[in-house]
């Protein structure tokens, strides 16, 4: 029993970390989202450079062969930083699923052809109505009667669907299936797309955790500059406890964020009610903590010119992708009623669903 | 990171259980707070955890412990809450004054007050408020007045848990009459029972006399009683404060056995509520679960020789709140019956649930209140600037 992280895992966060606070400051974010872009490729060739996309890959296939522990605290960071492109659902999704086909010729070059950063791939889901990234991918995962395939940007029929998010384009999908773009029949497909789901969450909550910290520190900034009557804001308690609420939500997300990712991948009713737990606390930490920054900045807050709001739509966003909080609750829920309580439970695994 | 137990731990926890099994009462003692004939029986339940090395096993085992760590403290207390063996009615000795004494006492100290601390022979109060000196706890009046090898004692303390019947008491007294607010304080140990030492039992929300008022004209107790250096009393105190807010005032399991227990009781009426009340249900056990986590990854961290510092009002914040919205789902749950006494003939399964909801009130305020834990946080975490 041990509730830290190694030293390596760390260090590779730490170097993501860096990279991120050298190139994607929000003044990156404004100018994009200011000329009607969604994605900068010199910052995603970086990205790509750093050798982070196949951290779940096995080594044999290209990639680190490590788990989804090793990717959480990234993740972690790219919700911090509100990264436009597409590293955590390319590493943490979708290579970790086309790397559970190797045998399959389609699956496996459109691995390589994203670990070589020559060409990313969108995730279909039914859990997500809409797909992300699909206009900028060269091939679409998508479910179709419980079957998967692998179609081709260019055959299928996007449909865009505006979100508030300006770095987040999603699209109704719609393509032909067939067997040349079948890459696992629906047998196949069932656990796959199981595991599919939990990464979603999972790192999903892992943003959201860093949403809540970003939303957090950005709104402390403000209340140690903002002078009224006489003092800075932040010597108000009014202020004081707002902040401070926010930090105890964030406290307890973050171990629940943090052993969920520890226990992955697994798809039993323990494991999943544990990533349905932390995508929970982690989106109620990032919902309170960014509307809590809007409030304290004031009527700036309400404002485009304070950064505070493109943290806000992105928490909105996240939120509801990978399962709403309703359907988490109900994962939650299951395990309660579903199998033993108690305090020496809080590590055990398995358990087939009820 | 790995979340598993080692064989170790599991064997650990299989001692711990069968030992509880053969040992904890098979009805309820009667509560400490409420007679002296409860407080005695858990002095003698102390007195049988300590016999059985039981006691605190992360202490030395020349002081009765077993050397063990914090991961395996944390197992020790699963068990312990999940069997429902008795409340630790000498936890401000061995929560509070025990670590304290380990890290400030000197050897010659360690040695006169921690085996009478484990065995249970001496029960501790803590003597920290003053009428004057709640949340502003440098405020802090009552002296001590250095009279050769002696210290003499003055002054009035109030809100001193278990004082009523225990032994001992600390508290912070001004040893430097010239002093003001943090500075000039010091540490000092006194019994209870000696002359000058008036003690006024304080009746409690629930009728029972958990607390009580102390006061002390002048109470002569040597010097030896300081602890740490003299003057040094409120960074002692702070060292103290933050074990009781930080770790093991409350361990985890006591929220997941209360967390069990509610999902019990929410089974038995489901079909009498309404979806809310389900959802307040899981929240419950996923709070209690978050708290646990965090217990253990702070335990990993301490381990590793981390230290605890303002994650101790952290944690203080979550498990009061946390512990009130539990014990108001179980009221909800019991509907027209929540406001029966146990003793009511129609009170079905009521059980404990009234009682612990009104000590859930406590929780925002004894250890220092919520809103000085939120000061804390915005100041020493966080960095916002001092009012």
């Amino acid at each position: 029993m041990d509730f830290t992280f190694t030293q390596d895992q760390t260090m590779m966060a730490d170097v993501a970390r860096d990279l991120l606070d050298a190139e994607c400051p929000v003044s990156s974010l404004r100018a994009l989202s200011a000329a009607g872009e969604a994605r900068d490729a010199a910052r995603w060739r970086k990205i790509v450079d750093l050798g982070l996309l196949g951290v779940l890959v096995p080594e044999a296939a290209g990639g680190l062969g490590l788990a989804e522990i090793d990717l959480v605290l990234i993740a972690e960071h790219c919700g911090y930083f509100g990264l436009p492109e597409p590293l955590v659902d390319t590493a943490g999704i979708a290579l970790p699923l086309l790397a559970a086909l190797p045998d399959v010729p389609r699956a496996a070059e459109a691995l390589e052809r994203t670990l070589a950063g020559e060409s990313t791939v969108a995730i279909g889901h039914p859990g997500n109505p809409f797909v992300l990234d699909a206009d900028a991918a060269g091939a679409i995962l998508l479910p179709v009667d419980g079957a998967l395939h692998l179609v081709d940007r260019a055959d299928a029929k996007l449909t865009a669907q505006p979100s508030i998010d300006p770095f987040r384009k999603l699209f109704r999908v719609e393509a032909e299936p067939s067997a040349a773009t079948l890459i696992a029949d629906a047998e196949a497909a069932a656990p796959l797309l199981t595991q599919v789901f939990n990464r979603g969450a999972l790192f999903a909550a892992a943003q959201l955790l860093g949403l809540a910290r970003r939303s957090n520190d950005l709104a402390v900034a403000y209340a140690g500059e903002r002078t009224q009557f006489g003092k800075p804001i932040g010597a108000y308690q009014a202020i004081k406890h707002h902040l401070a609420t926010v930090q105890v939500k964030i406290e307890f997300a973050r171990p629940v964020v943090y052993a969920a990712a520890a226990i992955s991948p697994a798809s039993g009713l323990h494991e999943e009610a544990r990533i349905s737990h932390a995508k929970l606390a982690a989106g109620e930490a990032a919902d309170l903590s960014a509307r809590t920054a809007v409030q304290v900045h004031g009527a700036m807050g309400y404002s485009w010119e304070v950064d505070v709001h493109y943290f806000l739509k992105r928490t909105l966003a996240l939120s509801g992708a990978w399962g709403t909080p309703n359907d988490h609750r109900k994962r939650a829920a299951a395990r309660v009623f579903g199998a033993p309580v108690g305090p020496e439970h809080t590590f055990t695994r398995g358990a087939a669903h009820g | 990171m790995n979340l598993d137990y080692t064989p170790e731990q599991q064997a650990f926890r299989a001692d711990i259980r069968a030992w509880l099994e053969a040992n904890v009462p098979a009805a309820p003692l009667p509560s400490f707070d409420a007679s002296r004939a409860g407080f005695e029986a858990h002095r003698a339940w102390e007195r049988t955890l300590n016999d059985g090395r039981w006691g605190m096993v992360t202490w030395p085992t020349n002081y009765g412990g077993r050397g063990l760590d914090l991961i395996e403290w944390l197992i020790f207390e699963e068990e312990y809450y999940r069997a429902g063996a008795p409340l630790r009615v000498n936890q401000n000795g061995i929560f509070l004054l025990g670590p304290t004494l380990m890290e400030y006492g000197t050897p010659e100290q360690r040695a006169r007050f921690l085996p009478a601390m484990a065995n249970g022979e001496e029960i501790w109060a803590q003597a920290w408020s003053e009428p004057q000196a709640g949340s502003d706890l440098a405020a802090i009046r009552s002296k001590a007045v250095r009279e050769g090898d002696d210290y003499v004692l003055s002054g009035h303390k109030i809100w001193s848990s278990r004082a009523a019947f225990a032994d001992w008491g600390f508290g912070l007294f001004r040893t430097d009459p010239a002093s003001e607010r943090h500075k000039g304080l010091s540490l000092i140990l006194f019994p209870l029972d000696a002359p000058g030492v008036r003690r006024q039992p304080i009746p409690q929300i629930n009728g029972e006399i958990g607390f009580a008022e102390l006061f002390l004209d002048e109470v002569r107790v040597p010097a030896f009683n300081r602890l740490g250096e003299e003057g040094q009393g409120w960074a002692v105190c702070m060292a103290t404060a933050g074990f009781e807010r930080g770790l093991m005032l409350r361990s985890p399991a006591r929220f997941q056995v209360a967390a069990h227990m509610l999902v019990e009781l929410y089974k038995r009426h489901q079909h009498e509520v309404d979806g809310t009340v389900r959802a307040a249900v899981v929240q419950a056990w996923m709070d209690a679960d978050a708290y646990a986590l965090s217990i253990y990854a702070t335990a990993s961290r301490l381990r590793a020789g981390g230290h605890i510092g303002a994650e101790a009002s952290v944690n203080k914040i979550f498990w009061s709140e946390m512990d009130i919205a539990l014990q108001r789902t179980a009221l909800a749950i019991l509907g027209a019956r929540a406001e029966l006494l146990p003793v009511a003939p129609d009170a079905g399964d009521v059980d404990g649930w009234l009682d612990s909801y009104l000590f859930s009130l406590a929780g925002p305020i004894y250890a220092g209140t919520n809103e000085i834990q939120r000061n804390i946080i915005a100041e020493r975490m966080l960095g916002l600037p001092r009012a």
